[in-house]
């Protein structure tokens, strides 16, 4: 009896193993596809959740499917051997009632920490930048020397955004046409951008460089091209870059 | 009920116009198998684009001149084609084969009741279906295709698209009427035609699923309808409930004024957060009718099981904005729908243990349906799990509208309701046509389809994780995705053989409808009602109305013979 569920049933488990070493196959490059760096502030604190989350549920996965399978070669049909008959067990119940109610409740008691951080109200702001979305680009706007936005001093870029690094921001995004959704996986948050609403984030990089805003929300045919540049560099390369597209900007 | 007071209908009324609810349920399982079929081409279609972008197909030129040029896609065509798989599969095959097809073919057989309480009613919700594909579908073939906003629609992107958006509009407001007319015939079925003996706690548990959605469909469907006519307006009669003022749309200023784009989204999901309910009660409901059958053994904890159905139905109306967080609605709200999210993983995590609670010192056999039906419960395991990575809204900023949700999302429809519908197709298609499925070709299709199906979806969690967007047409150009084609290229080989796997099931289905082995009155040595009737069943169902003594899932009584007693047999 043993031999006969072997014969039929290790194949498909052999197989069913195969399957995800199928990716290492069809991979060419070889790098590792998961979180990309995180380069803001909240970033780590996301990625801590989100660890404690795939701890958490690869933990009860294993327990359920291993208990699964286990169940299926112990209590497997066997001849001269009856099922129980029994309709459950009150205790059982509550007791795997009780415990993932407390770990839920736990997370989400983790998890308001970190939303009320990232979407409560900002700290104050060092920068403020004027984002407003449509069919299929990202509009910039910097307030200039005055500091304050639509006036004669505003700097505006296409797909350019620039922002000094360490230093507290503010977005305010718009948008001229459809919903869009500003996203930058290295900051590891989207905000949709609603036409009729002003939807206000901060945000503080970590780490200068070269990213890219992703457009999230679907927005029609060019969706998928709807990207923008980021650049996180130091104050003073920020200031001076400010300074060469106000210039650039008032020579046209 | 007297039988020969029948007389024999002819074949239009026997086969087309039937208010046989036996009848309208096979009519429903062969519509909603062809759509499933058609879905997954498109699906097909899409893999294609994903893993070899911008590579060309070229038979699809002639099908499809506008939208694949040389045989190379078009992102509008793109946008079109996850679009209408995603309407076709949830309106056209997984909502009408879980609750059209069980819920029409079960629910007088296993209460015991001739026919549906309102059996031309019945057959109008049936013919609606396709009328509704039939106007949803004509988008294919008018200028600019078929809807091609996402299944969400969401607005104003919906009303700025062109005649196969309104195509798709009315067609689902048609579909929605015929789930509601639907719905009312089972509720009152369900409360007025049980048989004498059968109490609401010796129902089985798929008729309590159906019940339930049945009542959850008669509560949102409304709401998504008539979100739809506003909808409709905004898109013809220029009103503006959904569109704001000031909208620049191809360079010219909208005369709209005081629309909220947000309500549409809490419109739309607080009906399809319930419709995400409607999709797997069912499927729970077959797997916990299945399970014990095959364990030999009574369903563990059956009156929790019932309790936790119904918490599921409440607690669904609660959860809704758990798909907006990132929408740009009040984080206050945030914060109480991440904790009602919470809330509704417990009801599962309850149901989960209680079907590993039946298997518990069972004697199980792995025919073809147990073996969806545990399928069921594993893969849906792995739909819940990764579903408490989007409940908490922190997380969710980042994996919100990436593959990781479309991961979940196919692990409970595909994983979840899909491998449920196997189950209960492969179980009940002896009562349904009198014959047996052949078990070695149920097999292998079963294991094919298991492989396969985590072949493709099981990555595209690691692509979430990795930040790559869903809905995109070429995701090359990001520098952080330059290094997700080979991942896309094995998921897209995978769908592929997926999709050939449901060959075997199509030719085993048909082929065994007439060639299968007789299956008898109660080839599963099943408890319920419809196994103690001839299959397929009369017009008109029992010879007698059977009286019920039992609840349904006496397996394996100490003292007995026989390791079942069927719920119409009195115990001595
Ligand atoms: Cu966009
Ligand atoms: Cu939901």
């Amino acid at each position: 009896m043993l031999r006969r569920f072997c014969i039929r049933w290790i194949p498909a488990f052999i197989s069913w193993l195969v399957a995800p070493s199928w990716v290492f196959a069809f991979s060419r490059s070889g790098a590792r596809v998961w979180l990309p760096e995180g380069i803001s502030t909240v970033a780590p604190e996301i990625d801590r959740l989100f660890y404690i989350v795939l701890v958490l549920t690869s933990v009860v996965f294993v327990l359920v499917q291993g208990t699964l399978l286990v169940f299926l070669v112990r209590y497997r049909r066997r001849p001269g051997r009856k099922a129980s008959y029994s309709h459950g067990n009150y205790r059982v119940e509550v007791v795997w009632t009780l415990i993932p109610a407390i770990i839920l409740i736990w997370l989400a008691f983790q998890n308001q920490r970190v939303w009320s951080k990232v979407r409560g109200t900002p700290p104050p702001a060092d920068l403020e930048v004027e984002v407003t979305a449509e069919q299929f680009a990202w509009n910039i706007r910097y307030a200039g020397q005055d500091g304050a936005f639509n006036t004669q001093d505003d700097v505006l870029t296409i797909n350019q955004l620039h922002l000094p690094i360490h230093q507290t921001i503010l977005i305010h995004l718009k948008s001229k046409d459809v919903i869009h959704s500003f996203f930058v996986p290295q900051f590891r948050f989207k905000q949709d951008v609603v036409p009729g609403l002003t939807t206000h984030v901060w945000l503080s990089a970590t780490k200068s460089g070269q990213y890219e805003i992703a457009c999230a929300e679907l927005c029609g045919l060019g969706h998928y091209r709807m990207r923008g540049f980021l650049t996180v560099e130091s104050p003073e390369a920020f200031t001076a870059w400010l300074a060469e597209m106000f210039k650039e900007q008032t020579a046209s | 009920m007297n039988r020969s007071s029948h007389k024999s209908p002819g074949f239009v009324q026997k086969y087309i116009f039937s208010t046989d609810h036996k009848t309208i349920g096979i009519q429903f399982l062969i519509t909603s198998l062809f759509m499933l079929f058609f879905g997954g081409l498109l699906a097909m279609l899409i893999r294609w684009q994903l893993g070899w972008p911008g590579h060309s197909l070229a038979f699809m030129e002639k099908i499809a001149p506008e939208g694949m040029p040389g045989g190379i896609m078009v992102p509008e065509y793109f946008n079109m084609l996850f679009t209408m798989h995603g309407s076709v599969m949830i309106f056209f095959a997984i909502i009408p084969l879980l609750v059209g097809v069980f819920g029409n073919y079960l629910i007088p057989l296993k209460i015991g009741a001739g026919d549906m309480a309102f059996p031309r009613l019945n057959m109008i919700s049936f013919w609606l279906v396709p009328v509704s594909i039939a106007i949803v579908c004509t988008g294919f073939f008018l200028q600019g295709g078929a809807a091609a906003s996402g299944w969400t629609a969401y607005a104003p992107l919906s009303t700025t698209m062109g005649p196969g958006q309104l195509c798709w509009i009315i067609g689902v407001i048609v579909l929605g009427s015929s789930s509601i007319m639907g719905a009312v015939n089972y509720i009152t079925t369900i409360i007025n035609l049980r048989a004498p003996g059968m109490t609401y706690f010796r129902l089985p548990m798929s008729i309590w699923a159906l019940f339930i959605t049945a009542i959850i469909t008669v509560l949102a469907t409304p709401v998504l309808a008539s979100a739809l006519i506003l909808l409709l307006l905004d898109s013809t009669l220029g009103t503006s409930f959904f569109l704001p003022a000031g909208m620049i749309i191809d360079g010219v200023l909208q005369p709209n004024a005081g629309g909220q784009a947000l309500l549409w989204q809490h419109l739309f999901w607080f009906y399809s957060h319930p419709a995400v309910y409607i999709m797997i009660l069912p499927a729970m409901g077959i797997a916990s009718e299945v399970i014990p059958v095959f364990a030999r053994k009574p369903l563990f904890g059956y009156h929790s099981m019932v309790w936790a159905i119904m918490a599921i139905a409440i607690l669904g109306f609660l959860v809704w904005a758990h798909h907006m967080f990132t929408s740009g609605m009040n984080p206050a709200l945030g914060t109480s729908f991440m904790a009602s999210t919470m809330v509704i993983a417990l009801p599962s995590a309850i149901k989960t243990f209680n079907w590993l609670g039946t298997l518990w010192r069972g004697s199980i056999r792995l025919t073809t349906p147990m073996l969806h039906a545990l399928a069921f419960v594993s893969m849906f395991v792995i739909g819940g799990l990764t579903g408490i990575f989007a409940a908490a809204s922190t997380v969710d900023l980042y994996l919100h509208d990436t593959y990781f949700i479309v991961g979940h999302l196919h692990y409970v429809l595909f994983g979840g309701s899909l491998f449920g519908i196997f189950a209960g197709i492969t179980f009940w298609f002896p009562k349904m046509f009198g014959r047996l499925l052949n078990e070695t070709l149920g097999k292998i299709h079963f294991a094919l389809t298991l492989i396969f199906f985590n072949g493709v979806m099981f990555p595209m969690f690691i692509l979430g994780v990795a930040g790559m967007p869903r809905r995109i047409y070429d995701y090359t150009q990001y520098a952080h995705l330059a290094h997700v084609g080979g991942l896309n290229r094995m998921m897209s080989v995978s769908a592929f053989c997926l999709g050939a796997a449901q060959l075997i099931f199509m030719f085993n289905f048909f082929w065994s409808m007439y060639r299968g082995k007789k299956a008898g009155e109660n080839p599963w040595q099943a408890n319920t009602l419809e196994w103690a009737t001839a299959s397929p069943p009369p017009h008109g169902n029992f010879e007698k109305t059977p009286t019920v003594y039992h609840g349904p899932y006496e397996y394996s009584v100490p003292g007995r013979k026989d390791d079942w007693l069927p719920q119409h047999q009195p115990a001595k």
